[in-house]
């Protein structure tokens, strides 16, 4: 029944099984196929037999590309008319005026042009040959005979020394952009800054972003206070200390605290937790009164304020580094030190 | 727009009638709720606290006791002042309707002249912060620039960026802040309801939690761009620019693709 | 325009003389005689790239625009403009200048609500564009190395997206920047010196938003560009694959002319895109960054996600448990963040690395060197699609792992549960959808096999003079037929045994025993495309329903034309010799 069995599909085939040294047979070969049936029934449009329909496409392209010219106008008018003003309200007009007649004076084009070419051009598909990517034999003995030629003019073979010389020099000179690249783009490269932030002895705890002092005795047991360093404005890089320093601040009715991470860290039932994720770095903020968990929005690691911050849930393993606290003679709450630890995700030499 | 609709589909009057309604009462609550906030912080009158007694101990008492001291599941009363009876009665947080991660709002329970006698009550017990006067939670006398930057600090990472809500841990979740009146968010902010930490005057003054409300005053569906997609960022973003986006492209590419009739 | 050959209009003329202009000195004829009548197949599918390459001209379109009122500084100013909620507030320049170009120059809010748009549009284009490509086969010989074109564009186009979403400057993107910084650290030895690299300095610093600046604006579109040209010139050079049908082969290619249908279709279809795009930008509020606020190390927002095509990093980061950060070497020792590193490095690289080798591995399975240029139909490659489908779900759960706290709130679930659910479903439910999704293709190919032997149901019943009632089929007629015959049926490799005749162990078995195993992986479970001996066998056979299970090789029993048969089938077998006889 079917003796062509392999017209069409394999016939960039032969060439490639050159290739092919492995013990390795085709599965699909020398089986009994249908044949390709050849093209099917060339179907008219109506837009071919009617030439009221023909008319009324053209009229329809036409049409749209008219819509694209009132879109257009409509934009300049708009821009003219409508400038966004000091109102939400005028804002939105203004941006939907303009916006409105940019996709009209594009859709208009865009839809006309397919139109046109669905409705209108000559819709009988055409056929073209493909032909292998692989050169022909004789073209690549050819382009090896040219390499081989140039490799001998330049005699590159028999001078170990030079080839070595070019190797060298090339592989070397990229040094030159990159040295002072590497050296200057990371500032001082002095990475045990992260190990410590601008938290001291004696240092007040100010209320962030105000930067009012805090009295113990203002913090009522439920309450959290977002706290950053006195003096962090007028240090010199005041946000590199601030991703640093920020501190949550949370008072717990005292018989409520079941562990902290010093003894004496806390005064009278308000404790004070970094408040960069020991994950990746996120701050950690949302702070649920009655389970005493604190909640990080980025990735749900979670950590009890009542247990030393320890972590119960998510993908953080270290609890928030606690700030050791206390009051001043004013009643003032200030910090003991910095914190014992660094604060924020984990680094490779982070304990070192 | 919703008079539109029930104009266009005749047979939705009647539910858009009820959302109307609803729509008026919690305007009419809006202006109403001050008023009576205004009544509370001048000393009650025993009559009003013998009223609040009496509801107390007929719709409070069973859960939080008879002496309102509470239990290890109920919180006790005493001392949470009149702000939080007229917060957590008033958006009808209370009473309870079942028990959950928290308790949902619904429409209130009771009046205004009960909630204010509750409050009264329940101030009776022990000194707490008191329901806030108009004046404190007028939003036209805040400064929204610096309640942006209060709420940033202190209620975003909850409440989302412009107060559209987000969630909490095991259920939980911090509501959206649109719908919400001025004395409730003042109330809310200095009593801590729930799970929500408490901020005190010292924390954020009077005027902080005032601008505060100026700042959510602007906040809503509107935005400059058109229309808000719920403020919920990139993600919801990432969705209509796949539904609407991809949809209308993909839909034209089978318009160009199909052949031509 | 009515115009004749024979009396050339003045605008003729001048075409013709700026034609010979430049053919003169660039010999240009020869490319348009080439290139003007180029045959391309049609098909929706098709355009998903166009998609992904018209997003990315709006975007420079745009993108050119937004750049004439940024600045990329980081110092600080005080806002002083029409946003109420900003007065006074203490912010970055390239933040202030955002917020200028939104609320004060006309047209910049569109620009930028365009400009981001597009960016989502144009990540969403190139992944259909990469389903489309994978599914059909489209990266087969010669296609592999495009296929990896393609793929570092994928590459490249996360990048930009992440430089450009973090330019304004806010505390949404800066927090992701943040998270970055967290990430980066985390990578053994080198972790801290690269965060360094990246920032300048500490964390947040004053250099990384100009330095995004020329990632976002001049390194990463570069490379794109140059990419895309390589990525269209390998089209040219391979020519357009097409889907199978009548009268398409390996050897040809069918369609319509570049000049004038694609000039008309493609062309048309930029605007379309483009125009859609204005669309969203003039009604759909988009990455408002006056929400956010200007960037602060301390303030974040519940909803602190990324764009969607990052969401699938963030979802495994949220996903990952937190035990698996060690202490290497005693207690003072180097910290390892397993935590990190695996859902942050290890995930998207497994998923990645198995994306970009694909094609090598299928073609080392199949041991397959010939050239491909007709489509596969997705459910004749069952393993193929359903390993596709598996790392789609994988990816898909991510997305929704990392929107999790959005599902919390609205479906009223609790964030906890959902975290955990979503844990056994990273691995259950790829699993899952290969198994699905391959029994579907096999039922799929089952039906094919079924609709060739046996014809379209036409709901006639015959009784015959014996009594016997029969249902009346009509037979596929040969176009319809081809389109589900004309694939190979692959099998697995079948290789030389460990020895030869002599005892000798063969060099290279190892390697053939390996292609081998993963073959049968492959192609095991096959369903193979009716012959025409079985479709003869089963017109001259009433047995014929005892056909078409797996891998079952129809009986060799060729039954002439004239044999003779019992059953009503042969009532129309006309119609066979008709699509035959088109044939030879």
């Amino acid at each position: 029944m079917s003796t062509t069995h392999d017209h069409g599909h394999d016939e960039l085939e032969p060439r490639d099984t050159a290739g092919s040294d492995l013990a390795l047979r085709q599965g699909d070969d020398a089986v009994d196929k249908f044949e390709n049936p050849g093209f099917g029934p060339h179907r008219p449009r109506r837009s071919d037999v009617e030439p009221e329909a023909n008319k009324r496409a053209e009229r329809q392209v036409v049409a749209l590309f008219t819509i694209s010219i009132l879109g257009t106008l409509g934009f300049i008018t708009a821009y003219f008319a409508l400038p966004p003003g000091e109102t939400i309200a005028s804002m939105r007009v203004s941006n939907l005026a303009l916006g409105l007649g940019l996709a009209f004076a594009l859709l208009g084009i865009g839809l006309a042009a397919v139109h046109w070419a669905k409705s209108l051009m000559n819709d009988h598909e055409k056929a073209e040959d493909r032909h292998a990517q692989r050169s022909s034999d004789q073209t690549r003995a050819e382009a090896v005979a040219a390499l081989k030629d140039g490799a001998q003019d330049s005699a590159i073979g028999r001078r170990g020394v030079l080839k070595g010389a070019l190797v060298s020099s090339l592989a070397l000179f990229p040094l030159t952009i990159a040295l002072p690249l590497i050296g200057e783009v990371g500032e001082d490269w002095n990475v045990s800054k992260f190990k410590r932030t601008m938290w001291a002895r004696n240092k007040k705890l100010t209320i962030d972003p105000t930067g009012r002092p805090i009295k113990a005795s203002d913090v009522t047991i439920g309450s959290v206070v977002h706290v950053i360093p006195e003096g962090l404005h007028e240090t010199e890089a005041p946000l590199d200390e601030k991703a640093k320093a920020v501190v949550l601040l949370v008072r717990l009715d005292p018989r409520d605290i079941k562990s902290e991470q010093g003894e004496g860290w806390s005064y009278d039932g308000i404790v004070a937790f970094s408040k960069i994720c020991t994950h990746v770095g996120c701050p950690v903020a949302l702070y649920e009164q009655h389970t005493h968990h604190l909640l990080c929005p980025c990735h749900q690691s979670t950590f009890d304020v009542a247990d030393g911050a320890k972590v119960v849930f998510g993908p953080a393993k270290r609890p928030l580094p606690q700030l050791p606290i206390t009051v001043d003679d004013e009643g003032y709450l200030v910090a003991q030190s910095d914190f014992h630890e660094p604060i924020g995700p984990s680094f490779w030499e982070r304990l070192r | 727009m919703k008079a539109l609709a029930a104009r266009r589909h005749d047979r939705r009057a009647p539910a858009v009638l009820l959302l109307l309604a609803l729509l008026l009462t919690g305007a009419l609550y809006a202006v109403l709720a001050p008023t009576s906030a205004d009544a509370a912080p001048a000393a009650p009158s025993a009559d009003q606290v013998e009223t609040g007694e009496k509801l107390f101990q007929a719709n409070c008492a069973t859960c939080h006791g008879p002496d309102a001291t509470g239990t290890d599941a109920v919180p006790s009363l005493v001392g949470v002042g009149a702000a939080a009876v007229d917060f957590q009665v008033g958006t009808g947080r209370m009473p309870m309707q079942m028990n959950g991660p928290q308790a949902q709002a619904k429409p209130a329970q009771f009046d205004e002249e009960q909630i204010a006698a509750l409050a009264a009550f329940v101030a009776s017990l022990g000194p707490g912060p008191a329901v806030p006067s108009d004046e404190q939670v007028d939003p036209a006398l805040g400064d929204p620039a610096n309640g942006m930057a209060l709420f940033r600090t202190n209620c975003a990472m909850c409440h989302n960026a412009v107060g559209a809500g987000g969630a909490l841990s095991q259920g939980k979740f911090a509501p959206n802040l649109w719908e919400t009146t001025p004395a409730h968010l003042y109330e809310a902010m200095a009593t801590g309801p729930q799970n929500m930490p408490v901020f005190n005057d010292a924390t954020l003054t009077p005027d902080e939690k005032r601008d505060i409300i100026a700042y959510l005053d602007l906040q809503g569906e509107d935005a400059p761009g058109g229309i808000g997609l719920g403020s919920l960022g990139p993600v919801s973003e990432g969705l209509w620019a796949w539904v609407v986006g991809m949809g209308l492209l993909i839909a034209a590419a089978v318009w160009i693709g199909a052949r031509s009739s | 325009m009515s115009t004749t050959t024979s009396a050339p209009t003045g605008g003729q003329k001048a075409a013709a003389k700026t034609a010979d202009y430049l053919d003169q000195r660039t010999g240009i004829g020869g490319a348009v005689k080439e290139f003007a009548r180029k045959i391309f197949p049609d098909h929706w599918s098709f355009l998903l790239g166009e998609i992904a390459l018209y997003s990315f001209v709006t975007l420079l379109i745009s993108g050119v625009f937004l750049t004439m009122f940024f600045v990329p500084s980081m110092n600080e100013v005080h806002y002083d403009g029409p946003w109420p909620a900003m007065q006074g507030v203490e912010m970055s320049e390239a933040y202030a200048s955002t917020l200028r170009l939104s609320f004060e120059v006309t047209g910049g809010l569109l620009m930028r609500q365009i400009h981001h748009w597009a960016a989502l549009i144009f990540m969403a284009a190139i992944v259909t564009h990469m389903m489309r490509v994978f599914f059909t086969g489209a990266f087969r010989k010669p296609r592999e190395l495009n296929w990896v074109v393609g793929f570092v564009l994928l590459i490249l186009g996360l990048a930009a997206g992440f430089s450009g979403y973090s330019l304004p400057d806010d505390v949404l993107s800066g927090n992701g920047l943040r998270i970055t910084d967290g990430v980066v650290r985390s990578i053994p030895i080198l972790g801290s010196y690269l965060s360094y690299f990246i920032f300048g300095g500490e964390f947040p610093g004053h250099d990384i938003i100009p330095r995004l600046f020329t990632v976002h604006i001049l390194l990463v579109p570069g490379l794109i560009l140059a990419l895309i040209g390589l990525h269209l010139f390998f089209v040219v050079l391979h020519k357009h694959t097409q889907y199978p049908g009548s009268g398409r082969t390996n050897a040809n290619v069918v369609g319509y002319p570049l000049f004038p249908v694609y000039v008309a279709k493609a062309g048309g279809y930029f605007f379309i895109v483009f125009g859609v795009i204005a669309l969203m930008g003039a009604t759909m509020s988009i990455n408002p960054v006056w929400n956010y606020g200007p960037y602060d190390p301390s303030p974040v927002s519940a909803g602190a996600q990324p764009d969607w095509y990052m969401l699938f990093l963030e979802g495994s980061l949220r996903l990952m448990p937190g035990q698996t950060e060690y202490v290497l070497f005693g207690p003072d020792g180097w910290t390892l963040s397993l935590n990190v590193l695996i859902p942050a490095v290890v995930v998207p690289g497994v998923l990645f690395t198995l994306l970009a080798l694909y094609p090598f591995v299928e073609s080392f399975a199949t041991g397959d060197k010939r050239e491909h240029h007709v489509l596969d139909r997705p459910r004749n490659r069952p393993f193929r699609t359903g390993f596709g489908v598996a790392l789609l779900t994988a990816f898909f759960i991510l997305v929704l792992a990392g929107s999790n706290d959005l599902i919390a709130t609205h479906f009223h679930m609790s964030l906890n549960d959902i975290t955990w659910a979503f844990r056994f479903l990273l691995f259950l439910g790829p699993w899952a959808a290969f198994v699905v999704t391959k029994r579907i293709c096999l039922g799929l190919q089952r039906k094919d096999r079924e609709l060739v032997l046996h014809g379209h149901e036409t709901g006639q019943i015959v009784r015959f003079a014996s009594g016997e009632y029969i249902e009346v089929h009509k037979p596929l007629d040969a176009h319809e037929r081809w389109l589900r015959v004309q694939h190979d049926a692959i099998r697995p490799v079948e290789i030389e045994p460990a020895e030869d005749s002599r005892g000798v162990r063969r060099t290279g078995y190892r390697l053939d025993r390996m292609r081998q195993r993963l073959s049968q992986v492959f192609y095991e479970d096959r369903i193979e495309p009716v012959t025409p001996a079985e479709l003869a066998a089963s017109h001259s056979h009433g047995e014929h329903d005892a056909l078409g299970s797996d891998q079952e090789k129809a009986p060799a029993q060729l039954l002439g034309e004239g044999a003779p048969t019992g059953g009503g089938r042969r009532l129309r077998s006309e119609d066979e010799t008709d699509a035959d006889g088109r044939n030879s």
